[in-house]
C-alpha cells in the first residue's frame, strides 16, 4: 500500500522525457500510473526515479487519416471506449477498451500504460495483433514501428527499449463488409480476461474473403488462430466451429482460477462465439 | 400515534455516513500518533533463529522495533487467549509476538513503530530475520495424515479436539434397515470474511493515569477488553478503554481478539505514545480469522416412503494454526446441533475432529457453523428427493418437522421453541412459478441446446443467540450470552439507551430507538442510542450471531418495563390512585376507567428527578438497568429457492432468480431486515461460485488479495426476491429471532443445488464449491 | 525529496508538499482531513477510495498526490451543496444502500460519475457502471434501488 521513496519527475515533451530516461538508470515512464503503481504499492517495482509523461498532450487523441486511426499512447481506455471515430473505422478496438476494468481504471489507464506493462489478461494486445496494428517508439536515435504481433515478446515483455517512449498505435481501418467482436471471459476477482477473443470477417456477396481470430489470455502473449479455412465459405456456425477449434497454445498460463488446458477449451468456445458475432455484424 | 414496530423508518446512522463525516478507526487522529507496521512471517512454518532490528532502527524517523523479546521483558501475559473450551481441547499457547516457531504466513515477528506510516513499513522491511523453514501444512485432510508436519507438539496429529454429538447406535441400526440411503463427500470451503475496513488500532497509553484506550474495529468491545485483561496485555479492566467507532463491517471477523490489538497497545505502552496500525487488505486477509473449511464425509438413511431414519456425519474442521477466540465452538455447538435442519430426523449422530494446519486460524464467519450444517443436510436432501424419486419439494415436504409438533426436541440437544415450515416452502414455489420452470427446464433438455437451467432449494433452520447463559457456559463458553442494557429517561422524557450490543453496520440505533418509542409512546427522535465504548456502557457482549435484535432488544424491553412499573407508583402518587389501578399506554399513565386521570410520561420523568411530591418509599430518578439472559436460542427458518442457467460448453453459470422467504419472527424494521437478507445472500451465493481461500502445499495463500479471491460484485449478482412468513419467538418480548445470518447460511446449498440440479441429464450429483467454470466444465466433460 | 502541489479540493484551493510517493487517498485523508474517502484493498478493485478529479471518477488510491497538481478533486464531502444532500446521498439514505458506510463515499462518487455520463441507465448499466466499487454488506440490491432513485431526481 505504500510505494517505496522514489525521486519524481515530470516531463513537459516527449524530448524531455527521452532525455530523463537517459540521464537516470533504470527510470519507470508512468502515463496513467494504472500498471506502474499497483506493482510500486506491493513494492514489486521500487523505481529510484519516475518519470511523468501523464500530462503529454502530444501523445494524446485519435485521428483517422489515410485509411487508418492513430491513437496516442496516452489515450486513456475510456475515450477510445467512446470514440465516434474508432465506432466508424475499428469498432472492435472500442469494444475491447470498453471491457477494462471499470469505469475508474479506463479514466486513468491509458492505451500505451496498457501495452507496454502487456499483461496477458489484458484486452487490448490481441485486438491490436487481430486488426495487424503497428506501435510507434521513439528514442533519441529516431522513431520506428513494430508490428503489434512483434511487439508483445513474452509474459509481461515487450519490445520497448530502455530508451524508448511508446508514442502512439496506428491501426488499419476495418474495410466494408467486415465485421469484428472482442468476446471477453472475465476473471470474477481481477475483472481481467482469462479468454478475450477477438474476430473479424470480412463477406462479399456471401462468401467470407478474410477471417481473422486472436486470442489472448491463454498464452503469454496474444494467440492468433489459423481462420483460413474460413475463406470462400458461407460462415456456417460448423465452418466455425472447425476453424476456432485449431487454436493451439504450446504452454497454456493456468491459475487457480482457470488452468492452461480450461483456458484453451475456452478459447476455442469463445472464439467460435467470436466469428460468429463478427460475422452477424458484417 | 403512528406505528412505529414493524415500520421501515429511514435509518439515523446514515446522514454522518453519505457526507463522508463517519469516523472509522483510520480517520482517527490523536495528538502526538506514531504509526505501528508489524513485520509477519512469509513461511508457513519455520523456526526464528535471529532477528536483526539495527537497519530498521538506524532509519530516522523510526522509534522502535519491539520483538517477542520485548513483550516478555515487559512482564506481561503475552498470550492470545481461547474463549470456549471443549472437554480434552489442546489448548497450545499463541504467543501474540512469534517467539522461537512461525507457524502461519502472517504470524507476527516484530512491529516497527514509525513517526509516519510510509516510514514504518519502509522500516519493517529493513527487519531481518533468520528463518529456518520447516515442512508445512495446510490442508485439513492432509494434516490428519499419518507423518504430517506436526503444527504443535502437545498436539499428536494435528488433532485439537474429537467431539461428538447423537447416538450412532441408533444411527447404524437405521442404516441397517434403510430402504435408500444417499451419501456425500464434500468440502466447505474456506473463506476469508473481507470486511471491506481492514483491522485497525489506536491504542493511546497515558502512563501519568496508568490508563490505556484502545479505538479499534470491534464488534464486541467488552469482550475485547475483558481477553486483553486477563491474557495478553494483562492490564487492570478498569484502566483499559476501549471504543468502536464506526466500524466497516464485520461479519465475525472483528469478534476475535487478534494479536495486533495487544501488540499496538504494547507499542503505545512502552513509547508512551499514541500508536495507529491499520492493515493493509494483503495483511487482513493473511491473519483475519477465516470461515467454514471443513472436509465432510455425510449420508442419509430413508424408509421406504421417504422419511428420513437417520442421518450421519463425520467432519475435519480447520482450526488453523492457533484457536482463535471462539473457533472450538463453530464446527461443534453451532454444527453439530443444527444438523436435524427443518426435518423430524430420528437418529442423528455427527462427529468431528477439530485440526491444527499452518494457516490463519478459523472462527466465526457469517453463520459460524450453521451454514456448513445446512450445507450438508440440504445437499442431502436433494440427492434424497433424487434416489427416492420424490424431487426435492415433496421429500422435503414430507420430512418438516410438523407446525403442531412444536416445541420440538432434536436428536442434537436443540429444542425448537416454534416453526411452521410448510408455509414458507408454499410461498417460495409461488414466487418462483415453479411449475413453469419444471417446463421450461424439460423443454430446453428436449432441444439439446448447450444452456439448460436448475432449481435449487434449500429448506433452512438457524438458532441464534446462544444461551442461556448457564447452558453455554455448561457447553464450554468462558462467557456469558446475556445482553444488557441500561435505559435512562431524561427529566424532559427523552431517552438515552445504553446497549451491549455493538453496531457496525445493522443499524441499532435506529431499530434500539424504535423499539423504545413503542414502548414508551415517544417518537423514536426522542431515543438516543450509545454502544461500542466501554467506559460509557455497562458490561455487554456485542454483536454477532444475529443476537442483537433477540437478545439486546429484549434487555431494552425489560429496562423499559421497569421504567413504567416505576413510573406507575410515581404516577399513582401523584394521582392519588393505587399503582396497580394505573396503565401505560400511549405515553400516557392513566387511572384504569378514569381517562381524564392521567399523566404524560414527561410530568412522570420530571417528578421523578424533582423528587418534590414523591412516593416516601421510592428512589428518584427514572433508569433501568437489566441484563436479560434469553431462555432459548431463537429458531428462524425458511425455504430458499434458486433458478441458475448453465452453459455446459464452458460451464459458466448465469443466476437467473434467487427467492428467498423467511421467517425471521416479528419484524421491528422491514427495510433493514431485508437489507440483512440481502447481504447474507451476497456472502453465500459468494460462497457457492467464486469465494475461495486457497493455500498452497507450501502454506502459501495464494488468493491472498482481491486480485484472486473474488467478493461478489455487483455486475454479477442479480436482483433479490424476498417475502416472510412471521412465527413470533415465544419466549422473547418481542416476538424477534434473529435475521443477519439467514441469507448467509440458506444460499450456498440453494446455488449448488440448482446447479446440480441443471446438470442431472449427465449424472452429476456433486461439485464442491465454489462452483468454478471449469470445475463444472470439467464435471459435465467427465 | 518533495513535490509542490496547486489544486482545487471541493472548491477551494490547496497548496502543499508532499513526498512524491504519497498517494491522493493518503493526501487527502491525512493531510487534508478529508476521511471521507477509504482504502479497502491495495489493488485498485475495491473502489473504497474513488474521488472524482477533473469530474473523471478515480481510484485515489492508485494514482499520486503529485499526479493531481493542477487538478480539481471532489470528495464526498464537496457533495452535498449548501448543506441540501446531493440526490444520491439522498437515494443511499431513502433506499437503505448502504450498512457499514465504508463503501458509501465511493460508490456515490462511481454513481455520481455514471450519472453524469447516462442520466437514465438502466439496471444492467447501474450495475455495469458500478462494477469497480465494492459493498460487502448490501448484496447491491438496494443500490441500485438508490441510483435509480436519484437518476429520476435529477432528470
Amino acid at each position: 500500500m505504500y510505494p517505496a521513496q522514489f525521486d519524481y519527475r515530470r516531463a513537459g515533451s516527449v524530448d524531455e522525457a527521452l532525455g530523463l530516461l537517459q540521464e537516470h538508470e533504470d527510470a519507470k515512464l508512468m502515463a496513467g500510473g494504472h500498471s506502474l503503481i499497483p506493482m510500486m504499492k506491493l513494492r514489486l517495482a521500487q523505481p529510484p526515479v519516475v518519470i511523468d509523461i501523464g500530462r503529454l498532450d502530444e501523445l494524446k487523441g485519435i485521428a483517422e487519416a489515410g485509411g487508418s486511426v492513430r491513437v496516442g499512447s496516452l489515450t486513456t481506455h475510456a475515450d477510445i471506449a467512446a470514440s465516434d471515430v474508432l465506432a466508424a473505422h475499428c469498432p472492435v478496438l472500442a469494444e475491447a477498451a470498453g471491457h477494462i476494468g471499470d469505469a475508474q481504471v479506463r479514466n486513468r489507464g491509458t492505451i500505451g500504460g496498457n501495452i507496454a506493462h502487456a499483461d496477458p489478461g489484458s484486452d487490448i494486445p490481441p485486438v491490436l495483433v487481430l486488426l495487424g496494428a503497428s506501435v510507434h517508439l521513439q528514442s533519441p536515435s529516431g522513431t520506428r514501428s513494430v508490428a503489434a504481433g512483434d511487439f508483445f515478446q513474452d509474459l509481461l515483455m515487450t519490445d520497448v527499449g530502455e530508451d524508448e517512449i511508446l508514442t502512439h498505435v496506428d491501426v488499419p481501418a476495418l474495410g466494408a463488409g467486415t465485421g469484428s467482436a472482442y468476446l471477453k471471459f472475465e476473471h470474477p476477482a481481477s475483472g481481467y480476461a482469462v479468454v478475450g477473443a477477438a474476430a473479424s470477417v470480412t463477406v462479399q456477396n456471401g462468401r467470407c474473403t478474410a477471417a481473422g481470430l486472436v486470442v489472448g489470455g491463454v498464452g503469454a502473449v496474444p494467440t492468433a488462430v489459423d481462420v483460413s479455412s474460413l475463406v470462400g465459405t458461407d460462415l456456417s456456425d460448423d465452418a466455425i466451429a472447425a476453424a476456432a477449434s485449431g487454436l493451439d497454445a504450446e504452454d497454456p498460463i493456468g491459475d487457480i482460477f482457470a488452468s492452461g488446458d480450461y483456458r484453451v477449451h475456452v478459447g476455442k468456445v469463445y472464439g467460435k462465439r467470436a466469428l460468429a458475432a463478427a460475422r452477424d455484424r458484417a | 400515534m403512528a406505528r412505529v414496530l414493524g415500520t421501515s423508518i429511514k435509518r439515523r446512522e446514515d446522514p454522518a455516513l453519505i457526507t463522508g463525516r463517519g469516523k472509522y478507526t483510520d480517520d482517527l487522529q490523536a495528538a502526538g500518533m506514531a504509526h505501528a507496521a508489524i513485520v509477519r512471517s512469509p513461511y508457513a512454518h519455520a523456526r526464528i533463529r535471529g532477528i536483526d532490528t539495527s537497519a530498521a532502527e538506524a532509519l530516522p524517523g523510526v522509534l522502535a522495533v519491539l520483538t517477542a523479546r520485548d513483550v516478555a521483558a515487559a512482564g506481561i501475559p503475552g498470550v492470545v487467549p481461547v474463549g470456549w473450551l471443549l472437554p480434552d481441547l489442546k489448548t497450545p499457547a499463541h504467543p501474540m509476538i512469534a517467539a522461537d516457531t512461525v507457524r502461519h504466513v502472517g504470524d507476527a515477528v516484530a512491529v516497527v513503530v514509525a513517526e509516519d506510516r510510509y516510514l514504518a513499513r519502509d522500516a519493517a522491511e529493513r527487519v531481518a530475520v533468520d528463518y529456518e523453514p520447516l515442512d508445512a501444512v495446510a490442508d485439513v485432510v492432509a494434516a490428519l495424515e499419518d507423518g504430517a508436519p506436526a503444527v504443535h507438539e502437545e498436539a499428536p496429529g494435528n488433532v485439537a479436539f474429537d467431539w461428538e454429538i447423537g447416538d450412532s447406535e441408533s444411527v447404524d441400526a437405521a442404516f441397517a434397515s434403510a430402504a435408500n440411503t444417499v451419501e456425500l463427500d464434500l468440502r466447505n470451503n474456506r473463506l476469508i470474511p473481507h470486511a471491506i475496513e481492514p483491522r485497525a488500532v489506536l491504542a493511546s497509553f497515558d502512563s501519568s493515569t496508568g490508563e490505556m484506550t484502545i479505538h479499534m474495529t470491534s464488534q464486541n468491545p467488552h469482550v475485547h477488553r475483558l481477553l486483553m485483561t486477563l491474557a495478553s496485555l494483562g492490564m487492570p479492566e478498569h484502566k483499559v478503554r476501549i471504543v468502536a467507532p464506526e466500524v466497516g463491517g464485520g461479519f465475525g471477523s472483528k469478534i476475535h481478539h487478534y494479536a495486533d490489538e495487544a501488540i499496538v497497545g504494547l507499542c503505545s505502552m512502552k513509547l508512551d505514545r499514541p500508536v495507529k496500525w491499520a492493515a493493509t487488505r494483503t495483511e487482513t486477509n493473511l491473519t483475519d480469522a477465516h470461515g467454514r473449511d471443513h472436509s465432510t464425509h455425510c449420508a442419509l438413511a430413508l424408509d421406504a416412503d421417504g422419511r428420513i431414519t437417520g442421518l450421519r456425519v463425520d467432519t475435519a474442521a480447520a482450526m488453523g494454526a492457533y484457536l482463535s477466540t471462539f473457533a472450538p465452538a463453530v464446527p461443534t455447538y453451532l454444527y453439530g446441533t443444527l444438523m436435524s435442519g427443518q426435518y423430524d430426523i430420528p437418529a442423528i449422530h455427527c462427529h468431528v475432529t477439530g485440526v491444527f494446519t499452518h494457516t490463519a486460524p478459523v472462527d466465526a464467519y457469517r453463520g459460524a457453523g450453521r451454514p456448513e450444517a445446512t450445507y450438508v443436510v440440504e445437499r442431502l436432501m436433494h440427492l434424497a428427493g433424487e434416489a427416492t424419486g420424490l424431487g426435492p419439494v415433496e421429500v422435503r415436504r414430507r420430512n418438516f418437522v410438523p407446525a403442531d409438533a412444536f416445541p420440538y426436541q432434536t436428536q442434537v440437544a436443540l429444542a425448537y421453541d416454534s416453526g411452521n415450515y410448510g408455509p414458507a416452502m408454499d410461498r417460495a414455489l409461488e414466487m418462483i412459478g415453479y411449475d413453469d420452470l419444471r417446463t421450461e427446464q424439460a423443454s430446453r433438455r428436449g432441444n439439446g441446446g448447450g444452456k439448460l437451467i436448475g432449481i435449487g432449494f434449500s429448506s433452512y433452520i438457524e438458532a441464534c443467540g446462544l444461551a442461556p447463559s448457564a447452558v453455554v457456559g455448561s457447553l464450554g463458553a468462558q462467557a456469558g450470552q446475556w445482553e444488557s442494557a441500561d435505559v435512562r429517561v431524561h427529566p424532559t422524557a427523552s431517552v438515552t439507551v445504553y446497549t451491549g450490543s455493538s453496531s457496525h453496520g445493522q443499524g441499532h440505533e435506529t431499530t434500539f430507538s424504535q423499539i423504545v418509542a413503542d414502548k414508551l409512546g415517544i417518537a423514536p427522535e426522542a431515543v438516543e442510542v450509545i454502544h461500542g465504548d466501554t467506559d460509557l456502557v455497562q458490561f455487554g457482549m456485542g454483536t454477532y450471531g444475529s443476537r442483537s435484535a433477540a437478545v439486546g432488544g429484549s434487555a431494552i424491553v425489560k429496562s423499559v418495563e421497569k421504567i413504567i412499573e416505576k413510573g406507575k407508583k410515581i404516577a399513582a402518587h401523584l394521582l392519588e390512585a393505587s399503582a396497580e389501578d394505573l396503565e401505560f399506554e400511549d405515553g400516557s399513565f392513566r387511572v384504569a376507567g378514569s381517562p381524564d386521570r392521567a399523566l404524560a410520561l414527561g410530568d412522570v420523568a420530571l417528578q421523578a428527578y424533582l423528587a418534590h411530591n414523591y412516593p416516601d418509599d421510592l428512589e428518584p430518578g427514572l433508569s433501568a438497568t437489566s441484563f436479560y439472559d434469553p431462555a432459548n436460542f431463537t429458531y428462524p427458518f425458511g425455504t430458499h429457492v434458486c433458478v441458475v442457467e448453465v452453459d455446459t460448453e464452458t460451464g459458466s453459470i448465469d443466476l437467473l432468480r434467487y427467492a428467498a422467504v423467511d421467517d425471521v419472527g416479528n419484524v421491528i424494521n422491514p427495510m433493514i431486515v431485508d437489507g440483512q437478507l440481502h447481504g447474507g445472500l451476497a456472502q453465500g451465493i459468494g460462497q457457492a461460485l467464486w469465494e475461495n481461500a486457497v493455500y498452497d502445499d507450501s502454506g502459501q495463500l495464494v488468493s491472498g488479495s482481491l486480485m484472486d479471491y473474488a467478493v461478489p460484485k455487483i455486475h454479477n449478482l442479480i436482483p433479490f426476491e424476498l417475502d416472510r412468513t412471521t412465527t413470533p419467538c415465544p419466549h422473547n418480548p418481542l416476538g424477534v429471532k434473529g435475521v443477519g445470518e439467514a441469507g448467509a447460511i440458506a444460499s450456498p446449498a440453494a446455488v449448488v443445488n440448482a446447479v446440480v440440479d441443471a446438470l442431472a441429464p449427465f449424472g452429476i450429483s456433486h461439485i464442491d464449491m465454489p462452483l468454478t467454470p471449469e470445475k463444472v466444465w470439467r464435471a459435465v466433460n467427465g | 525529496m518533495t513535490v509542490s502541489i496547486q489544486l482545487e479540493v471541493n472548491g477551494k484551493p490547496v497548496q502543499a508538499t508532499v513526498e512524491p510517493r504519497r498517494l491522493l487517498v493518503h493526501f487527502l485523508r491525512e493531510d487534508l482531513g478529508l476521511t471521507g474517502a477509504n482504502i479497502g484493498c491495495e489493488t485498485s478493485l475495491c473502489g473504497a477510495c474513488t474521488v472524482l478529479v477533473d469530474g473523471d471518477a478515480v481510484k485515489s488510491c492508485t494514482m499520486l498526490a503529485a499526479q493531481a497538481d493542477g487538478a480539481s478533486v471532489t470528495t464526498i464531502e464537496g457533495l452535498a451543496r449548501n448543506g441540501d444532500l446531493h440526490p444520491l446521498q439522498e437515494g443511499f439514505w431513502e433506499k437503505h444502500g448502504l450498512q457499514c458506510g465504508y463503501c458509501t463515499p465511493g460508490m456515490i462518487l462511481s454513481a455520481n460519475y455514471l450519472l453524469a455520463q447516462n442520466p437514465s441507465p438502466s439496471d444492467e448499466e447501474i450495475r455495469e457502471g458500478l462494477k469497480g466499487n465494492i459493498c460487502r454488506c448490501t448484496g447491491y440490491h438496494n443500490i441500485v434501488e438508490a441510483v435509480k432513485y436519484a437518476a429520476e431526481r435529477m432528470s
